[in-house]
């Protein structure tokens, strides 16, 4: 029996989703009948808006998706200030204020407390510079991901972003293709450092080389969501760029077809493809879903990929200054945590069209990316006061850190996130010293399996989890080490857990320091990991309190806001009506 | 009006007659379960799986771990509230704090999703 969900999507989805949400809109929170709340929700998110979790009801998370990144010239101004008049909640963040941007690991941008009502001003503003919220959440094609200086980097080897281009423009708002059995992430690659992360996407176009032409390798079935976390598999197929969106229609529609709509949490196609294997996957998409012949696979370039490899050589994360292919700089400034002010966000838009095109892009490390800056502009670039704050020469720690969402808006979270992660980054900085040759050192923390951080990819691996402390429930997270990328992708080992979310920098300095006594000379904190069991990597990880002051340990998804005095649920205005004034709930 | 029970956003929550009941993330102290050999299940839910109607009794089966010994998988059927009156449709939650007795399923009941 199809989901109550496909039920929904069979009654209204995809484009036709607008004009209901443009009308409720109009109308106010209140026009939307009590019984189809989930329904009208599931469908909104189509549109890329997510109902905040309990105890904030009738806000919205909005997404913006912004193709490989990218983010043209005039675009970002409009992101800071959609943001500073709109993104306004009822209680302000004590690290980031009232109004701010996320850049989000699947390089798009996440805005909180959206009100309903301001729906149709927020989309006028986003459309008129060609932004848009389409399918950034919901089962269909979500923003495409790929190498963030595509088109501009040296390493390149085939010009990914025309490519990744001509995916949105096909896939975005494609009826044959909005409503799929569930999400659909894509990621395009063009040069030999790896950085579009195929290995964790549903579909993955790799470079490779077939008899001297460049194309790309298919791999199918990536993704890290509960603990069923799956690298993309080699399908053995190569396609020419100019075929890239045939396949890309084939392996969607197959998706389509055969993708499990009975049961939600089996309907990810890695599912399907641990099912059917890589042969049957090529021979149904042969058979079934193109009309030319598929080659087979060409000789890839992952033995080259620097990109998360843990060997600390290429541009990595492409924080700090680096030459483009036309001669030009690209300066990647490290944002903790993925998390901008609105007015930093505007002075950056500023900042980009004084020193560069105007043109700045997203990371999949929650960074931005400044581009097409002129050697000559570059000193003065460096002295503007922004870039103490978002350094393009952080710390380990600051430039490491990933955090998701967490306890502060997501209904699946079992702990607070990026306050958090901006403590620990600042004390680890402060009181762990790494090894010089480790100037990156990558820690993620997801608030739950969900894995929205990517943590199973990280040297330091954190999930939300619960344990008890002198018998009273407090946060935790469970630790992993050792993940990456790179020619040969590992997901962490999970090998300390429930440890109290105020002894885990002391956890980190204690494996750091174990790590700088044992290892041989040169060998990586991955290699290092690798070489051991997980028995002995729990002893060297060794949880303690610090002078490290935690004020999140409270159960903070049972408040209404973790951060404001008065956090009992009971207590939240929300819902709220157009004005942010509360409304009579309905309890 | 028959009550309607649903899981939602991959099982953060249960809705019961479109309003949102029952959340992950909390504690239930689970007792006589065979989850796992503490005396008690000290389980930490983290998605519902399955999520059913047994008049009066909302009830679910919750993918989790228990926070004492780390062993973790789905609950058998436990009851999270009651719709004592399915015309009102007004929602009773339990207090997941008291000690819960999971149940494995003797006779049928309506599941939804
Ligand atoms: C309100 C906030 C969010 C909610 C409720 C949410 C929900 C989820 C859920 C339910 C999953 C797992 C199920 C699945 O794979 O379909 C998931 C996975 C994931 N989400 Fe989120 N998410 C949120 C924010 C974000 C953000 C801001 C990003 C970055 C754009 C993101 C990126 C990811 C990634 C990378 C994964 C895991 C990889 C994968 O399996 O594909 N999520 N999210
Ligand atoms: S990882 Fe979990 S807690 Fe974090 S944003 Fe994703 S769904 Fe929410």
């Amino acid at each position: 029996m199809p989901s109550k969900v496909e039920k929904w999507k069979d009654d209204v989805y995809g484009n036709e989703i607008r004009e209901h949400l443009l009308e409720f809109a109009e109308q106010g929170w209140e026009s939307i009948p009590e019984d189809e709340h989930d329904a009208w929700f599931e469908r909104f998110k189509w549109w890329g808006l997510y109902h905040q979790r309990s105890g904030q009801e009738s806000y919205f998370m909005m997404r913006i998706g912004t193709p490989n990144g990218v983010i043209k010239p005039g675009q970002l101004e409009v992101i800071g200030d959609v943001a500073k008049e709109y993104a306004t909640g009822p209680a302000d963040n004590p690290e980031f204020g009232d109004a701010y941007c996320d850049w989000t690991t699947r390089q798009s941008v996440q805005l909180h407390w959206i009100k309903l009502e301001d729906i149709p001003e927020i989309f006028d503003k986003l459309e008129s510079v060609g932004l848009s919220t389409q399918q950034a959440c919901g089962d269909s094609w979500r923003n495409i991901v790929g190498c963030p200086v595509a088109g501009k980097d040296k390493h390149e080897h085939i010009d990914a972003w025309p490519v990744a281009e001509e995916l949105n423009e096909t896939f975005k708002g494609n009826d044959d293709y909005a409503n799929l059995p569930r999400k659909w992430k894509v990621a395009v690659t063009g040069c030999d450092e790896g950085c579009g992360q195929g290995d964790i996407n549903d579909l993955a176009f790799e470079p490779a080389e077939k008899d001297g032409e460049l194309g790309f390798n298919i791999r199918v079935g990536g993704g890290l969501s509960r603990k069923e976390a799956r690298l993309a598999r080699d399908i053995d197929v190569w396609v020419p760029p100019e075929q890239a969106a045939d396949v890309a229609a084939g392996m969607s529609g197959l998706f389509n077809e055969y993708g499990d709509r009975e049961d939600r949490f089996n309907a990810r196609i890695k599912f399907l493809v641990d099912e059917w294997g890589p042969e049957k996957m090529r021979q149904v998409l042969q058979d079934e879903f193109v009309d030319f012949e598929l080659e087979t696979a060409g000789e890839d370039m992952r033995d080259q990929y620097t990109y998360n490899s843990g060997g600390n050589e290429g541009h990595d994360d492409h924080v700090g200054i680096h030459e483009q292919d036309d001669g030009n700089y690209y300066v990647g400034l490290n944002v903790l945590v993925g998390r901008m002010g609105a007015d930093d966000t505007l002075e950056l838009a500023e900042l980009a069209e004084e020193y560069g095109s105007g043109e700045v892009r997203l990371t999949q490390r929650q960074n931005v990316i400044i581009m097409d800056v002129p050697e000559e502009n570059l000193e003065d670039l460096k002295s503007e006061p922004l870039l103490e704050d978002y350094s393009p020469e952080p710390s380990p720690f600051m430039r490491g850190s990933i955090a998701c969402t967490g306890t502060e808006f997501c209904s699946l979270s079992i702990v607070e996130t990026k306050n958090r992660q901006v403590r620990y980054a600042r004390w680890l900085k402060d009181n762990v010293e790494l090894p010089a040759d480790h100037e990156d050192f990558h820690i993620h923390l997801s608030g739950c399996t969900a894995s929205c951080a990517q943590p199973q990819i990280a040297d330091v691996s954190l999930r939300g989890m619960k344990t008890r402390k002198d018998g009273e429930p407090v946060e935790a997270l469970d630790i992993g080490l050792g993940g990456g990328l790179g020619e040969d992708p590992r997901f962490a080992d999970w090998v300390e857990m429930r440890v109290p979310a105020d002894e885990v920098p002391g956890a980190i300095k204690n494996l750091v320091n174990n790590f700088k006594d044992r290892r041989e000379d040169g060998e990586t904190f991955r290699d290092f990991v690798e070489a051991r069991d997980e028995d002995t990597l729990a002893d060297l990880v060794e949880p303690e309190e610090t002078d490290y002051h935690d004020p999140y340990m409270h159960n903070t998804k049972m408040t209404w806001y973790p951060y404001v005095e008065d956090d009992d649920m009971q207590s939240s205005p929300a819902p709220t009506n157009g004005d942010g004034e509360p409304l009579p709930s309905d309890d | 009006m028959t009550t309607d029970v649903h899981q939602l956003d991959d099982g953060a929550w249960i809705s019961v007659n479109d309003s949102r009941e029952v959340n992950v993330s909390d504690l239930w102290l689970l007792a006589r379960s065979d989850f796992c050999d503490c005396e008690t299940t000290d389980f930490l839910a983290e998605g519902f799986v399955k999520v059913g109607v047994d008049h009066p009794d909302i009830e679910a089966r919750i993918a989790g771990q228990c926070i004492a010994c780390g062993a973790s998988g789905i609950t058998d059927w436990l009851t999270v509230g009651r719709v004592v009156d399915p015309k009102s449709g007004d929602f009773y939650g339990v207090v997941h704090e008291s000690v819960h007795f999971p149940e494995k399923r003797t006779r049928l009941a309506r599941t939804a999703d």
